[in-house]
């Protein structure tokens, strides 16, 4: 049992923080260093729906974690790792828009509409805007604790759509290793509150003992 | 140097645009003087010799004449680029794969078996091939199916040359290629992306086409192994998987190949597969594509040309419906 104190605490908050933009980092250095590959821009686009990805499966594993190591104060860093997945989400989706149609939104919505992998990504994007906006504890307490739930189990809706549009990407080069991967990994996840659910609901209700 | 488009509606330049060579020498050897004493030495020196192109100190060379029919106006793209990006699925499915694990490929000795409906069947070893016919230099457009393209210096001579040897008698319809499968060579033959080996064809009238290219080197030298050597095709008015690479069996037949891309997903890469900005690939516009070292940060993706630019081909296709037969 690991319970840091408040000071311990910040410093994990702190290193997560930095470790988080260490993939940013590393672009940019590859950038200067010119070992984004001879497309940079796919390589850009790739990195970073990787990481999207990444702080997705650890946003998701923050619950089932807490409960197996018992660490409740793993919830913590929950708000952190997911403002970071939105984070990434957003440099992957203005790559797009930038390298991709260079912020022509007309040809960029035609874009959407005509292919189901990037109609995908686009909606598990638009979905996780109001999740980020209403990630503060004011927004919590405007909206009240159950509502603030409920808003934020959007994210079991997103997990699916964002391995869809990556499934559907890898489509291409029949190539469904990575996809699989992710799939188990997010399908592990939230079976595991599932499962947690059904044993709580199966437990019996006391009753008065019988005379 | 203003290069008007030609009647005939390709981009080529009209021969009497084009520098002399002796002229062309002497700037050379000027522009590499410069490139010496200048900061921005190695992109000039890139652009003004060959030698940029050497891709080590043991890299065979190869004579070829440059052959300026076959001459894109385009900027050919950095060698660096060329063998570093590229899709070679026995190697791997990244695009780095092939220049990562392609050193395990051995070009030589090297055989091609040639047969089917054909008169002279036989087997080519590489100094056959090389003789086969007079090696040439030509400048293509490539063109990938994932949307990217650039521009490659190739060494061979018209597939014709070796088809006219090999004499196809009246059932051979069309032409099947197919590549090397060994597991000790090519890393990538584990992964069930494909069936292997990897086959690809074309109708023969394609193949008989003069654009239609064997290809045995480019940048001046022998094929580097992650670019299919010691001998592939290339077709420059057809997407890049067209254009099968390190090439062991070449056979003439009276149907339709069952080709690799076409037998994995037939929804998506048709058989005959002819780069065309009217029909989308179901998962991507094919409308345009990224040039490789070009079309990066501040520059828009460039339109995709009808035939990637070589319209002399549609007459191969009158009254095909592209749409259908794509």
């Amino acid at each position: 049992m690991f319970h840091p104190a408040p000071r311990q605490l910040q410093v994990i908050k702190a290193a997560v923080f930095v470790a988080a933009l260490l993939p940013l980092a590393r672009l940019v250095w590859f950038g200067f260093a010119d070992r984004l590959s001879a497309n940079p821009i796919e390589f850009i686009t790739r990195s970073t729906g990787d990481w999207t990805l990444y702080f997705l499966c650890l946003t998701l594993a923050v619950t089932p974690l807490r409960r197996l190591l018992q660490w409740p104060w793993l919830i913590k860093l929950r708000r952190m790792l997911g403002l970071f997945c939105f984070f990434y989400a957003v440099l992957h989706f203005t790559t797009f828009l930038w390298f991709d149609h260079f912020f022509d939104i007309g040809e960029m919505w035609r874009d959407v509409l005509k292919r189901p992998f990037i109609a995908v990504g686009f909606t598990a994007f638009v979905l996780l805007i109001p999740l980020a906006a209403t990630s503060t504890n004011a927004m919590v307490r405007r909206l009240g604790g159950k509502r603030w739930q409920w808003l934020h189990r959007l994210i079991y809706v997103i997990a699916p759509l964002g391995i869809l549009h990556f499934w559907w990407m890898k489509a291409g080069k029949h190539d469904f290793a990575e996809p699989i991967l992710f799939g188990v990994i997010v399908a592990i996840l939230l079976g595991a509150r599932l499962y947690w659910r059904f044993l709580r609901n199966k437990t019996p209700p006391l009753r008065a003992a019988p005379r | 140097m203003l290069i008007k488009p030609n009647p005939n509606g390709t981009d080529r330049p009209f021969a009497s645009e084009i520098t002399p060579r002796e002229v062309f020498e002497s700037r050379r050897q000027f522009i590499q003087q410069l490139a010496l004493g200048t900061i921005s030495g190695g992109a000039l020196l890139e652009m003004a010799t060959r030698q940029a192109f050497a891709q080590s100190a043991t890299a065979q060379k190869l004579v070829a004449k440059p052959n300026s029919a076959y001459v894109v106006v385009d900027k050919p793209t950095a060698y660096k680029d060329a063998t570093s990006y590229n899709n070679f699925y026995e190697f791997g499915t990244d695009k780095a794969d092939p220049a990562k694990y392609a050193g395990t490929l051995k070009p030589s000795p090297w055989t091609v078996s040639i047969e089917g409906e054909i008169n002279k069947p036989q087997v080519l070893d590489l100094d056959g091939l090389r003789k086969l016919a007079p090696l040439e230099e030509r400048i293509y457009r490539l063109r990938c199916v994932e949307g990217w393209s650039m521009v490659i210096p190739w060494i061979g001579y018209s597939l014709s040359a070796l088809i006219r040897k090999v004499e196809p008698n009246g059932n051979a319809k069309y032409i099947e290629f197919t590549s090397l499968a060994d597991k000790r060579q090519m890393p990538g033959l584990g992964s069930p992306v494909l069936d292997w080996p990897y086959v690809e064809g074309l109708r023969l009238d394609e193949a008989m086409h003069p654009l239609a290219l064997l290809g045995l080197g480019m940048y001046g030298e022998v094929l580097p192994n992650q670019n299919g050597a010691p001998v592939r095709v290339v077709v420059p008015w057809k997407y890049g998987f067209k254009s099968a690479k390190s090439i062991v069996k070449i056979r003439f037949t009276r149907d339709q190949p069952k080709t690799a891309w076409n037998q994995a997903a037939a929804a998506e890469y048709g058989f005959y597969s002819n780069v065309n900005p009217q029909v989308d690939h179901p998962r991507w516009s094919q409308a345009s594509e990224r040039r490789i070292g070009e079309d990066s940060f501040f520059t828009r993706k460039r339109k995709t040309l009808m035939f990637n630019g070589y319209a002399e081909v549609a007459s191969l296709y009158t009254g095909m419906d592209l749409q259908k037969f794509f």
